[in-house]
């Protein structure tokens, strides 16, 4: 359900930062989404999809990068890739883990006119 | 694409802007489709609005030394009546203040202001969590006063609440044995972005299939800096050790 919070939230952004750069068409809108970021990913693109009627973006190409998760470990300091929040490191079998990457929500940049 | 002359070669925009010729060989024709695009390189956070008003709801707490927690969990766990039994036990000892979120309905404001504790319900309609601009909300109506504790109940919730920050020095949830053990695993961005974990309902294990132990091993797998509680707030069973953390706050911040 928070997909539609962080979709308008996107969208408001987008157009802020659209409006100080004195765009008046955004062409492209570059997005960076952690895999473990707690976002539903399908949902996020349905959420964007009703969010943006209407606005400026109704006609931007949405680009999405989704970034793999990647731990730490807090006992033997190695990094890993991780797919979920309860992995043990793979090196010494502590959960004390880190997550380094895998938790972006962000708007990396657009392309305005 | 490069924003100057839409030729797919984005690379070469560093020769441009050192007054280089064209290096590279075009092998469209050059209509400059979009001349006059622009990549503006935003690189923000998407919940940012969010993030900058929890943190000055943040400063507010700070300035007036406020102890702020946010108390999360399914609905069902057991909020409400950890609320009421812990006022119960501390409203003689701390000023309190309670701002409740829910979908619909005041039934838990009612609860808490029958307690004669302020209270401030926040209906979020079809929102499934309360965000940080709710609480600066709430916060003019109730006027908290300095040196005292603000208990949020967040909307019945195991997923949306843990992404947005409203400024609490911490974050609480609340898992009952009633919910079978393996709720950290099955929704384990709650646990990971908590602070203090409230085992609740531990009277009630004996009949049921929930190991309270393996509750706490997968709450601790999911972050192992959790601080755990384990009580009863039906019974009273455990309260104390609560109460006595309670009063321990405002704890610095993380």
């Amino acid at each position: 359900m928070h997909e539609v919070s962080i979709a308008q939230s996107i969208v408001d952004l987008a157009i802020q930062q659209a409006e100080s750069h004195s765009a008046i068409e955004v062409e492209e809108l570059e997005l960076e989404i952690g895999v473990l970021s707690g976002i539903e990913i399908p949902a996020l693109a349905f959420a964007l999809e009703s969010c943006v009627m209407g606005t400026w973006l109704e006609k931007t190409r949405i680009v999405r990068h989704d970034i793999p998760g990647e731990g730490k470990c807090g006992d033997c300091g190695e990094s890993f890739p991780i797919k979920d929040m309860f992995s043990a490191c793979p090196f010494c079998g502590s959960f004390a883990v880190r997550i380094t990457k895998g938790k972006e929500l962000r708007i990396k940049s657009i392309v305005i006119k | 694409m490069c924003g100057t002359c839409g030729c797919g070669d984005a690379a070469h925009h560093y020769h441009h802007d050192q007054g280089h010729h064209h290096e590279h060989e075009h092998d469209h024709n050059h209509e400059h489709p979009h001349e006059d695009s622009r990549l503006i390189a935003v690189e923000l956070d998407i919940l940012r609005r969010n993030n900058l008003m929890a943190e000055r709801n943040r400063g507010y707490f700070e300035a007036k030394a406020i102890f702020c927690l946010n108390l999360m969990s399914s609905p069902g766990a057991g909020k409400t009546t950890l609320l009421e039994e812990t006022i119960r036990r501390l409203k003689d000892k701390k000023a309190i203040y309670v701002i409740e979120g829910d979908q619909q309905t005041s039934h838990d404001a009612e609860r808490i202001a029958a307690l004669n504790i302020p209270v401030f319900q926040v209906n979020t309609g079809s929102g499934c969590h309360l965000e940080a601009s709710m609480i600066h909300h709430a916060l003019q109506h109730l006027n908290p006063s300095e040196k005292s504790l603000l208990l949020i109940e967040n909307v019945g919730n195991l997923v949306c609440p843990a992404l947005f920050d409203l400024g609490e020095a911490r974050k609480v949830v609340i898992v009952s044995t009633t919910e079978g053990d393996d709720k950290p695993l099955k929704y384990p961005y709650m646990f990971k972005e908590a602070h203090v974990c409230i085992i609740n309902k531990t009277d009630l294990s004996p009949y049921l299939n929930t190991d309270i132990e393996t509750l706490r091993g997968n709450c601790l797998k999911v972050n192992p800096e959790l601080q755990l509680f384990e009580l009863s707030a039906g019974k009273g069973t455990g309260m104390d050790k609560w109460c006595e953390w309670l009063l321990s706050g405002p704890v610095l911040p993380i």
